[in-house]
């Protein structure tokens, strides 16, 4: 009974412990802005607000329109036809998920820049610029959503649609927008966020104070102007703006869920016509010219040049400490979170401990950067706790990477295993070792390997935090197309991309469903 | 009305091949173990599937590679009959023109056909605000707007309770004779196919090994397959 009880306390104490440290991250970042901004920055509420409030809307509506409309026509088509190289395609659009942004910037830049073999045909810096960058990571996502939206379709549906006589545009209109209307409007929001909050590539893509977004602004402010009031009053606009987007983005999301479908294959009987045909390939022919020139001039420019100097083997070396830091770090506080929630019977507890690990999501990285800069400048020199706050900015950007594949798996263990091990009197670290780790192997991992992903691709607290002699892969080559060495910037972009297709091909074989117990 | 002619067909590692007649007027269940490829000669006779080898003739016609549009059948599946975000009435309205541009002639024929089946107090509602037998009913209204002479179906009611399931079959054959229609009817239930049909094709491992009127298949010596099936 003694043990059972300081078993109990040891998970109260973990939990605690874990909320704790994600709370006081999130309050110190919180409250000097509230008290900085309420206090003397709405003053200083001129014109420059609504016009980045402006833009960084502006952006992320055209960002999002040109990705689902684009994705749109990409979708139909896979989901129509089956030909040789649509796995290969299927895969080209998965790729862009584990590219870390500065790695397609320096891309797009190399194809469609002045010296580029496209130069000239739009201006790469200002609004064209970030759109094509935008459009690059989220069409593909779109696609894929709006995929797995049509492949729930039935397969009677089809039949049924074959027996009437349907012409393509009535199994359009009949059968396959039904089923993706009610999803439009959350992948639309999904990618209205993602554009709203993102940072390098407006950051980089971005030309001057005309095409600037709220992200990029509060770390202008706090890095540039050294303007913590204005730094303040920008973080809490885009809080403001996300939270919004995010409640509308959850009311949409409820609507997303899959039906499985009962039939496993589908026939499609529609769309054996030229003119069909034509827009299938014309579809995908589009989204391939959009991925590939730029990956193709990364490694076409980088694979040769890669320049194996200190600078590279350093900003290596600090890109996997601060990935297997925070990683590490996000994997802790995600299990024992996910554990507790899983095993709390109180729904308010649940709720909390969900809203601790998703707020990453409302809160964009710079806000909380801003907020815990304020506070620490004055009582200690922010460049020697560079390293830990990286870590912990990552470690929470990452939180809501694992606690996705981490909780539902397991809930599901508990539901499975409780009460067998109850009566077997498996407890504690025997059932941790026995039970626990044995199931949740690859959901640990697969959590584990997409925060290291993320957080080696990250660009906004390393830029946040960073300095002359703290830099990481993504800050190094941000560096080095700041000075013009495209080339450099490439061998460099080419070590990074390395580091994360091998890191997502292992978290796909890790992800494969077909060999879990 | 319907005739397979050494119909051949490959569903991964399994040669299948078909031969069966169906008379004009007749109401033939098709029975048989799961994995037979029951559904499958169904298939194929509305045009779902395309044969290696052989014919498909239907009211006399080859029909072996025509689009299912043009084939003189209408199918009714076990589920996923209807299209979930239109109406009843638009449901059956699709039988007549996929572009839903009916004139007043047309609209009294799907008002028919409602009342037909007993859905006319239901074709504003959604089919996911009816039961199951009513949603099953759409199916047979929409045939019945579509007017062709062959009906087949594919498990039609094993979601409903054995009380609805009789209903139904009631339904079915008053339709069927005052339609003349020609029934192919797939089913699970040897209780269903001996209430309605008049001749019961066995389908067993690719094959329609015997064709044999109700009373003689439900005789008290069949043949061993047969029995095997019907009695484990």
């Amino acid at each position: 009974m003694a043990e059972r009880l300081e078993q109990m306390n040891w998970q109260a104490f973990r939990v605690t412990t874990a909320l704790g440290v994600i709370l006081a991250a999130v309050a110190l970042g919180f409250i000097p802005l509230l008290w900085l901004g309420l206090a003397n920055g709405f003053s200083s509420f001129d014109s420059y607000l609504p016009r980045v409030v402006a833009f960084t809307l502006k952006q992320a509506f055209l960002s999002t329109l040109l990705s689902m409309a684009i994705a749109l026509p990409v979708a139909l088509a896979l989901a129509r036809r089956e030909f040789p190289g649509r796995s290969l395609v299927l895969k080209l659009l998965s790729i862009p998920l584990a590219l870390p942004a500065i790695v397609v910037i320096l891309g797009i830049v190399g194809v469609y820049g002045n010296s580029g073999i496209l130069g000239g045909l739009f201006p790469v810096y200002g609004l064209s610029g970030i759109l094509l960058a935008h459009v690059f990571f989220n069409m593909p996502l779109a696609a894929r959503l709006m995929l797995t939206r049509l492949e729930a379709i039935p397969a009677e549906s089809f039949r049924l649609g074959a027996q009437l006589g349907f012409t393509s545009g009535q199994v359009f209109r009949l059968i396959e927008w039904p089923q993706l209307a009610s999803a439009m409007a959350g992948i639309a929001s999904l990618i209205f966020l993602l554009c709203t909050a993102s940072f390098a590539v407006v950051l980089i893509l971005g030309g001057g104070p005309q095409a600037t977004t709220l992200e990029v602004a509060i770390y202008q402010s706090l890095r540039l102007d050294f303007d913590p009031a204005r730094a303040s009053i920008l973080a809490l606009a885009q809080l403001v703006t996300c939270g919004v987007l995010v409640l509308i983005a959850g009311q949409f999301a409820r609507q997303m869920d899959v039906v499985p479908r009962t039939v496993a294959h589908v026939t499609r009987y529609d769309g054996d016509n030229f003119a069909t045909r034509a827009r299938d390939a014309a579809a995908i022919a589009v989204a391939l010219l959009i991925i590939l020139p730029p990956l193709a001039d990364v490694v076409g420019a980088g694979l040769t040049r890669i320049q194996p100097d200190s600078a590279l083997f350093w900003a290596t070396l600090t890109s996997l400490a601060i990935g297997l830091g925070s990683a590490s770090l996000s994997l802790a506080l995600g299990w024992t979170l996910a554990s507790a929630a899983a095993s709390t019977h109180s729904k308010s507890v649940r709720n909390i401990i969900a809203v601790a690990c998703l707020a990453a999501l409302i809160l964009p990285p710079a806000v909380l950067a801003t907020g815990w800069f304020l506070i620490l400048s004055p009582v200690a020199d922010v460049g020697s706790y560079a390293l830990l706050l990286v870590i912990l900015l990552n470690a929470l950007m990452a939180l809501p990477l694992v606690w996705s594949p981490l909780h539902p798996a397991i809930v599901e263990s508990r539901q499975r295993h409780d009460r067998l091990c109850a009566s077997l009197g498996l407890s504690g670290f025997t059932r941790l070792r026995l039970i626990d780790l044995a199931v949740l192997r690859k959901p640990l991992g697969l959590a584990f390997l997409m925060a290291f992903i993320m957080s080696l691709g990250d660009l906004s607290a390393i830029t946040l935090f960073g300095s002359q002699d703290f830099v990481t892969l993504p800050a190094l080559i941000m560096v080095q197309m700041g000075h013009y060495r495209m080339e450099d910037a490439a061998g460099t972009a080419v070590v990074l991309t390395a580091f994360c297709l091998v890191l997502i091909t292992l978290a796909q074989t890790w992800s494969s469903p077909n060999d879990q117990p | 009305m319907i005739s397979l002619e050494a119909v051949t067909f490959r569903y991964e590692a399994m040669l299948m091949n078909f031969d069966l007649k169906v008379a004009r007027d007749e109401f033939m269940a098709v029975i048989g173990p799961s994995g037979a490829g029951k559904s499958t000669l169904l298939s194929l006779i509305a045009g779902f599937e395309v044969l290696l080898s052989g014919r498909i003739r239907i009211a006399g016609v080859d029909m072996a590679h025509a689009p299912p549009d043009r084939r003189a059948v209408s199918m009714i599946f076990q589920d996923n009959n209807s299209f979930a975000h239109l109406d009843v009435f638009t449901n059956v309205a699709l039988g007549v023109s996929p572009s839903l541009a009916l004139n007043e002639a047309q609209r009294a024929r799907v008002a028919d056909a409602l009342d037909r089946v007993g859905l006319t107090r239901y074709r504003s509602r959604r089919p996911t605000e009816i039961s199951g037998g009513e949603r099953q009913r759409i199916a047979i209204a929409r045939a019945l707007v579509r007017d062709r002479p062959v009906l087949l179906l594919d498990e039609p009611f094993t979601a409903l309770g054995p009380a609805l399931r009789r209903e139904m079959l009631d339904l079915l054959v008053a339709i069927q004779r005052e339609r003349g229609l020609t029934v192919l009817m797939v089913t699970h239930q040897p209780e269903d196919a001996r209430y309605a049909a008049s001749k019961i094709a066995f389908v067993d491992n690719g094959k329609v090994t015997h064709v044999l009127p109700t009373p003689e298949f439900f005789a008290s010596n069949p043949p061993s397959e047969i029995e095997a099936y019907l009695r484990g």
